[in-house]
């Protein structure tokens, strides 16, 4: 139970014995919040026609993307599938080439090339961003593999969702990560539906940390509505990867508001359902009420934080939609790195 | 220069650049303690190490999609499919992720790796393993589409694909395994994209690849006999195509045969026709001929395999017609 504790006379919350400076607290909080809304506007601006293509929103599911980052080291790689635009946010990537990204202008973080489902930051270790669901997964374990390699002691962070975890390539990822003790902490992100499907129609197992007993990885449920305890189970299993003991499952057991896309109007589930996630288990809505609880913060700074998050956001967007469109002459960069001029298909050209 | 087999060969290649480049490493089914299901990695668990040669469960997607996160990460995998027909459970790894993986992520990530095995018709073996693929990672941009013929080649082209930044295809063949040839000893880099004239002519172009070409200098051989001298090109690399060597032979010869294993439709030999269609259109004094595996599954009665893979024999006729001989 989280309350008030003041340590060395730093305000703060202790959370199951660990310790949290007001400092930290209000830096995951706005994170969180500036998730809430920079997905709140991609929503927006997809429905302008501004945004194109797929579009997947991760509204509900902050604590996850911020509670995880918290616990990881900058150095841990950090692979997902195509809901990515919170993870990318949260890893530290500048909002604004994010949605560039998704708006296809030349400064998106692959220069416009990928938009919503490919995010990639080779500076912040950011893996993607991977379209195919559950492809992510094999070659997360690829990055473990090569830490193990270079003995560099980081961690491949390798998230999935309750859909993805029914590949067959999970599994397989699942036994050679656990066979040679590869640095992997795979992410399950439960939010209950698979697209349109809930996971009580498409698993037979639904206690998806149990995934892996087959395989000898161990795995542990979490609260992923709650970013202290994700961000402290996380720690837990990133330390049990980090020191050779292999992978480990942790499911993150959490809701999305919105659709699965933005084409989903969501009719496979209740309103009182969403409603029940959405008033009673709000992650942000509970860090502010622990805070404000805990003296740290009052509701008359958080309605400010809010506005100015809002505001914030509001100028990321202009200044995404500012930039120009990619160059044309950029549709033939990047394809191969050792070009052969002389050979067809002739690098740059149609025929 | 030492005679050794295509194995050997490709062993050599496999070696010498992992003693050059710590990154380097292989990785498969079979390929340490059991020393390769066709013994191309004899010896290189003892040379190397369990850390650098590693063998796999069966689970071709799995380690295929590792080898993609690896070379990410700044490794240089080798990745053996024991044969290609077994890298189908793969191909989302190839195809959608290493293929794509610099383009997707705006050239801030890179897939530099193989992907090597055996390919094309083994022996008596039915129809799931044994088929030609090259046409199909041909098509994807990307990708390099590699096959050495014989053995000196196998060593040259494995070695300059290991050091290739990009992701090549690199497709051998069962039967030529046991091939022996003359094979330049230490390094020996032959570089990407260039076709090699295996035999010099005047009359007609032979273009083959991998298995083929061996094919098409017998019929050269059997065409010489009836006064019709044949020029083989090989094009090594399937993609990119080094085109220009072969509409060079057919500027010369004025008339071409496209021989390769794999089947008809959408296949290797209809793209390099529809170039020197393109390309060499006034060149030709003849249609250009395909002489392909039929258009069925491969058969396991050995009458019947025969029937469905090209011959020789088969490749001496649409030449004669081709040179519009009685």
């Amino acid at each position: 139970m989280a309350g008030k504790q003041k340590q060395d006379n730093t305000a703060g919350i202790t959370h199951e014995g660990q310790f949290y400076s007001a400092e930290r607290l209000h830096a995951m909080h706005d994170m969180m919040l500036y998730i809430r809304r920079f997905e709140e506007k991609a929503g927006q601006m997809y429905g302008l026609k501004k945004i194109g293509g797929f579009c997947h929103l991760c509204n509900g599911q902050e604590a996850v993307c911020v509670g995880m980052e918290e616990a990881a080291d900058s150095k841990d790689y950090m692979m997902t599938s195509y809901r990515d635009h919170g993870h990318i946010i949260a890893r530290g990537t500048d909002p604004t080439a994010v949605m560039a990204e998704l708006l296809g202008r030349a400064g998106g973080v692959v220069g416009g090339k990928g938009g919503s489902m490919h995010m990639f930051d080779i500076e912040k270790n950011f893996v993607g961003g991977n379209g195919i669901v559950g492809e992510q997964v094999p070659i997360g374990i690829g990055f473990g593999f090569a830490s193990q390699y270079r003995d560099d002691k980081r961690v491949s962070i390798t998230i999935m969702g309750d859909g993805g975890v029914n590949q067959g390539a999970v599994y397989e990822s699942f036994n050679m990560a656990a066979l040679w003790k590869l640095p992997v902490v795979f992410v399950i992100e439960n939010n209950q539906y698979a697209m349109g499907t809930s996971l009580s129609r498409a698993s037979a197992e639904t206690h998806l940390y149990k995934r892996g007993i087959s395989f000898k990885v161990p795995g542990i449920q979490v609260d992923g509505m709650d970013v202290l305890e994700v961000e402290r189970k996380m720690g837990e299993a990133l330390e049990h990867a980090r020191s050779g003991k292999g992978p480990m499952i942790v499911e993150m057991m959490t809701y999305r508001y919105r659709g699965h896309s933005m084409s989903d109007p969501a009719t496979y589930r209740t309103r009182d359902e969403v409603n029940e996630w959405r008033t009673g288990r709000d992650p942000i809505a509970r860090l502010q009420k622990q805070m404000v609880a805990a003296g740290l913060a009052t509701e008359a700074e958080f309605k400010q934080k809010d506005k100015d998050i809002k505001k914030a956001v509001v100028a990321v967007a202009k200044a995404a939609e500012a930039q120009p469109e990619p160059d044309l002459s950029v549709l033939w960069d990047d394809i191969i790195t050792d070009e052969i001029p002389n050979a067809y298909p002739y690098p740059r050209q149609v025929g | 220069m030492a005679k050794i087999t295509y194995r050997e060969a490709l062993n050599q290649a496999m070696c010498n650049e992992m003693e050059r480049d710590e990154r380097v490493f292989l990785m498969g089914e079979e390929v340490a303690e059991y020393n390769g299901a066709y013994k191309v990695s004899q010896g290189m668990l003892d040379k190397f190490g369990p850390k650098r040669v590693i063998d796999t469960p069966i689970t071709e997607l799995g380690f295929a999609g590792l080898g993609v996160g690896a070379a990410m990460a700044g490794l240089r995998p080798i990745i053996e499919f024991m044969t290609w027909n077994f890298a189908i459970l793969a191909a989302d790894q190839i195809v959608n992720a290493a293929a794509k993986m610099k383009y997707m992520t705006g050239g801030q990530y890179s897939c530099p790796m193989v992907f090597r095995g055996a390919g094309g018709a083994a022996a008596r073996v039915s129809s799931q393993h044994s088929q030609a693929f090259e046409n199909w990672y041909a098509n994807i941009p990307g990708l390099k589409v590699v096959m050495p013929s014989n053995p000196a080649d196998a060593k040259g082209l494995l070695a300059a694909s290991i050091r290739d930044n990009d992701t090549v295809i690199f497709i051998e063949n069962e039967i030529n395994y046991g091939d022996i040839g003359e094979v330049p000893e230490g390094e020996y880099i032959i570089p990407l994209g260039k076709a090699d004239i295996k035999r010099v002519g005047k009359d007609i172009t032979l273009i083959a690849h991998s298995r083929m070409t061996g094919y098409a200098l017998a019929a050269a051989e059997e065409l010489a006999k009836m006064g019709i001298d044949a020029e083989v090109v090989d094009p090594r690399t399937i993609r990119p195509l080094d085109e220009a060597t072969i509409l060079a032979s057919v500027a010369k010869t004025n008339r071409a045969v496209v021989i390769e294993e794999g089947w008809r439709f959408a296949g290797i030999g209809a793209e390099i026709s529809a170039r020197i269609m393109e390309k060499g259109f006034d060149d030709l004094d003849a249609p250009v001929a395909r002489v392909t595996g039929k258009d069925v599954p491969m058969p396991y009665a050995a009458n019947l395999e025969n029937h469905a893979l090209p011959s020789v024999a088969e490749i001496v006729e649409a030449a004669r017609v081709t040179c519009n001989r009685a």
